[in-house]
């Protein structure tokens, strides 16, 4: 009933080839879009934007780009925590002025950029971890699987050892800790304490935006097709034309992309400062590859239902338990790891392909609702 | 997509609570879960009961009943926004998040929301400058106090003079266990002693290497910035390599009883910071008794009554209650607001009368808040575990620590965070 290609005719290739082909679910996107970017700036308050819609929209990024490397490309990774690190830190060093030392006679000299604006921090941030993410694939080329989750925890710890370490990357702080400092996109503050919800919520609406349409588009592209061949089968993709190496460094690149600019939102909107241990531990890697594997294996909209499955439900877990049973805190924190465990293993036993597979099955069925074969 | 929607809708459902905002509220960032509620328990239950105590027995402050919202943190920065965030629209008066990290996030924000912070003991260290942090607080005492005094200790037991003498720091590797480092390493300069550093990842149950390390280099003295799990890791590993306890000095966040009882008779000896009382030898516990205990509304499991990390709880919960009471004098109303407490924070003056009022005489030192000095005095004691007797002994009296090196520490790092956040240094 709600799903039908009948009397949905298309007369352009282009019409044919696009990423909603059903009228129904096109317009459903839309309305989600219009929803998001024209109706919900005027509903949030600060803790709606703090606890709910800065994570979602935030690990949503970071999702899709674990996806494009473990669900499209195949390539296991642990190192998620670490390239979040090295974008939150880039663009900290971007934002308040990268800073270089050459020997000049006595002394160091220090050269420094300007401070960047708030946006192409964020996107050099992401940049930084592509190139990171590059270097910390080259093994892949080697070695598959396990061997490769291996090497890419090895880059987790790494890469939080440097940025406990090299006291450059901090700024020389002494708590070692990342502050951001307050700036400004067209004279709204976009980080710091005075932001207003609405302005942080776009800002990171709109990376979230552009991201996941460029991710789908890629996906169902020629570097997309290579990357699933690789992943279904390295050699015969091999034997028919597909580059492994390029396919298997261009999928670290873009997957440490997206997760750069994750990690670089997440230390400047919404957390403000960050202590890479504790932010950027290897438990960030499990969360995101949780979302990824609860979401759905190589689906977009597996990445959002993962994030938002994982963001989400503990904090109504919480309110509920806590806000409105009235339960002690501790008991309920203890519960909420008990049933988000609990779902997480009834998910992936009824339907281990998802949350992603969950919502093509009803799709199907609404397709022929009423009338079943 | 779709999902976005859907759960939106859910949560307009849940969060439709908001409490009536008459009473006095009181969040509690508390941790009673993960690697750090050995230590985050017994300080949440001492601040709650204290609360508890004041609304059974005195009806609130001034008439005016508490409410203590509890929110649970694990110590994890990113709930602990979660919890400024879901607390601070009901009204909230002060907050104590117990946790280095979670404090660094709400500095600014504290000062944007008009807020106070009181970080008892933690927290960042510079922040004793009230001209830049107008509303952070962390008096009595702080980190660097806290370092000097536990080279004062050494200076002490060496007659004064510790040249050539080696001292390790065993520490938290996140900004809690680095706030010591600066002040260490100048008074490294000063009295000519050798230090070395040896960092503990999160959450500090893997210490092998660093024990190895002191083992191989024998140091004359250890220090220890620790909390959590990893306090008793440490001194079990201390006590397997038979380091000798009295020279194992840890900051008073690594001086429970839940960080020594787990190793038993071997702890006997080992030191700690302090900067108040310890023990349930006050006149105050007989009215917890009575009012608290006894009516079942002790809060937590109720087993925690007298330990270090109780004192400081339900300690931290009395300077709030008394800065609250002189905020309603200075405003000449009942009902104050966090800019009201802020000014009740600033002008607050303990005196042994005050205590001794309270029900807990000699139980702090006495100090006096004033907007060039949010930290106090930074008087500090050292306490001795004694393993027979199952208790903390307090070896030393209050004494001053080394405010010409810190005074100066302080004064830079505030005046590199107010350049760095265009604050001009001032009073109001």
């Amino acid at each position: 009933m709600l799903y039908r290609e009948v009397g949905d005719f298309k007369t352009t290739y282009q019409a044919d080839g696009q990423t909603f082909p059903i009228a129904f679910d096109r317009y459903r996107y839309y309305a989600v879009m219009l929803f998001a970017f024209a109706i919900m700036p005027f509903l949030l308050n600060d803790y709606w934007v703090k606890a709910i819609a800065l994570p979602f929209l935030i690990y949503s990024i970071a999702a899709i780009g674990l996806n494009i490397l473990i669900g499209y490309c195949g390539q296991v990774s642990l190192g998620t925590g670490g390239f979040m690190a090295v974008g939150a830190y880039s663009c900290y060093k971007f934002m308040t002025g990268f800073d270089i030392y050459i020997p000049g006679g006595e002394e160091w000299v220090r050269y420094a950029l300007p401070p960047l604006n708030i946006f192409f921090s964020v996107i050099l941030g992401g940049v930084m971890t592509a190139l990171v993410g590059i270097l910390f694939g080259l093994p892949s080329l080697r070695i598959k699987g396990f061997y490769l989750a291996v090497a890419t925890l090895a880059a987790q710890f790494f890469l939080v050892w440097v940025f406990n370490k090299w006291e450059w990357s901090f700024n020389y702080s002494a708590s070692g800790q990342i502050t951001a400092p307050e700036r400004f996109l067209f004279g709204h503050a976009i980080t710091g304490p005075n932001t207003e919800p609405w302005a942080t919520y776009l800002f990171c609406l709109v990376f979230l935006t552009i991201l996941a349409i460029v991710a789908r588009n890629l996906t169902r592209g020629h570097l997309g097709r290579s990357w699933m061949s690789i992943r279904d089968m390295d050699i015969a993709a091999e034997i028919i034309g597909v580059n492994p190496l390029k396919a298997k460094l261009t999928a670290f690149g873009i997957s440490s992309f997206y997760i750069g600019i994750a990690g670089a939102l997440l230390f400047s909107v919404y957390l403000g400062a960050v202590e890479v241990g504790e932010v950027f531990g290897i438990q960030k890697s499990f969360l995101v590859l949780f979302m990824v594997i609860i979401g759905g294996l190589g689906s977009i909209f597996g990445s959002f239902a993962g994030a938002a499955f994982m963001v989400l439900l503990p904090v109504l877990l919480k309110n509920v338990l806590v806000g409105q049973l009235g339960w002690a805190t501790d008991i309920a924190a203890h519960l909420e790891f008990v049933i988000v465990g609990a779902l997480i293993v009834i998910f992936l036993i009824l339907e281990p392909h998802g949350l992603a597979q969950l919502w093509r099955i009803i799709k199907e069925k609404l397709r022929l609702w009423p009338f079943p074969h | 997509m779709k999902m976005r929607t859907l759960t939106a809708a859910t949560m307009a459902v849940v969060m439709g609570v908001s409490p009536a905002l008459a009473d006095m509220v009181f969040p509690s960032l508390s941790y009673r879960t993960g690697p750090y509620a050995a230590n985050g328990i017994p300080f949440a239950d001492g601040y709650e009961d204290y609360f508890t105590l004041m609304n059974e027995r005195d009806g609130g402050i001034g008439g005016v009943p508490i409410k203590v919202i509890e929110c649970e943190t694990g110590y994890n920065t990113e709930k602990g926004v979660e919890c400024y965030e879901s607390t601070k629209g009901q009204g909230a008066l002060v907050y104590q998040p117990l946790s280095t990290g979670i404090t660094y996030q709400l500095i600014p924000k504290s000062a944007a929301d008009g807020i106070p912070l009181h970080t008892m003991g933690y927290g960042r260290t510079s922040a004793a400058n009230g001209k830049v942090f107008n509303t952070v607080f962390n008096y009595p005492a702080n980190y660097w106090n806290g370092a000097s005094a536990v080279v004062n200790h050494l200076l002490d037991i060496n007659d004064g003079d510790i040249k050539g003498k080696t001292l390790a720091l065993v520490y938290h590797n996140s900004a809690y266990g680095k706030e010591p480092i600066r002040t260490l390493e100048e008074l490294a300069k000063k009295h000519d002693f050798e230090l070395t550093l040896l960092p503990v990842d999160h959450p500090g149950q893997e210490q092998k290497s660093q024990w190895l390390q002191i083992r191989r280099e024998k140091p004359d003295y250890v220090t220890m910035w620790g909390w959590g799990v990893m306090n008793a890791t440490a001194i079990q590993e201390a006590a397997n390599i038979r380091y000798p306890m009295e020279n194992f000095i840890g900051v008073w966040w690594s001086g429970s009883e839940n960080d020594v009882k787990p190793v038993g008779e071997k702890a006997n000896g080992y030191k700690a910071l302090n900067f108040h009382g310890v023990g349930d030898d006050y006149p105050l516990y007989d009215d917890l008794k009575k009012y608290v205990y006894d009516a079942g509304k002790a809060a937590g499991a109720g087993d925690q009554k007298g330990t270090v990390l109780y004192n400081r709880g339900m300690y931290a919960a009395m300077l709030a209650v008394e800065a609250a009471k002189n905020a309603q004098e200075i405003h000449d109303t009942k009902e104050i607001t966090p800019q009201q407490m802020r000014d009740g924070m600033e002008a607050l003056v303990v005196t042994q009368a005050t205590m001794k009022k309270l029900g807990m005489p000699n139980f702090g030192p006495t100090f006096k808040v004033s907007c060039e000095n949010h930290g106090g005095p930074g008087l500090v004691t050292v306490n001795q575990w004694d393993a027979k007797a199952g208790e903390w002994n307090q070896i030393t009296s209050y004494g001053e620590s080394d405010m010409e090196v810190i005074g100066d520490l302080i004064a830079e790092d505030s005046s590199a965070f107010a350049k760095e956040n265009k604050i001009k240094e001032a009073c109001s």
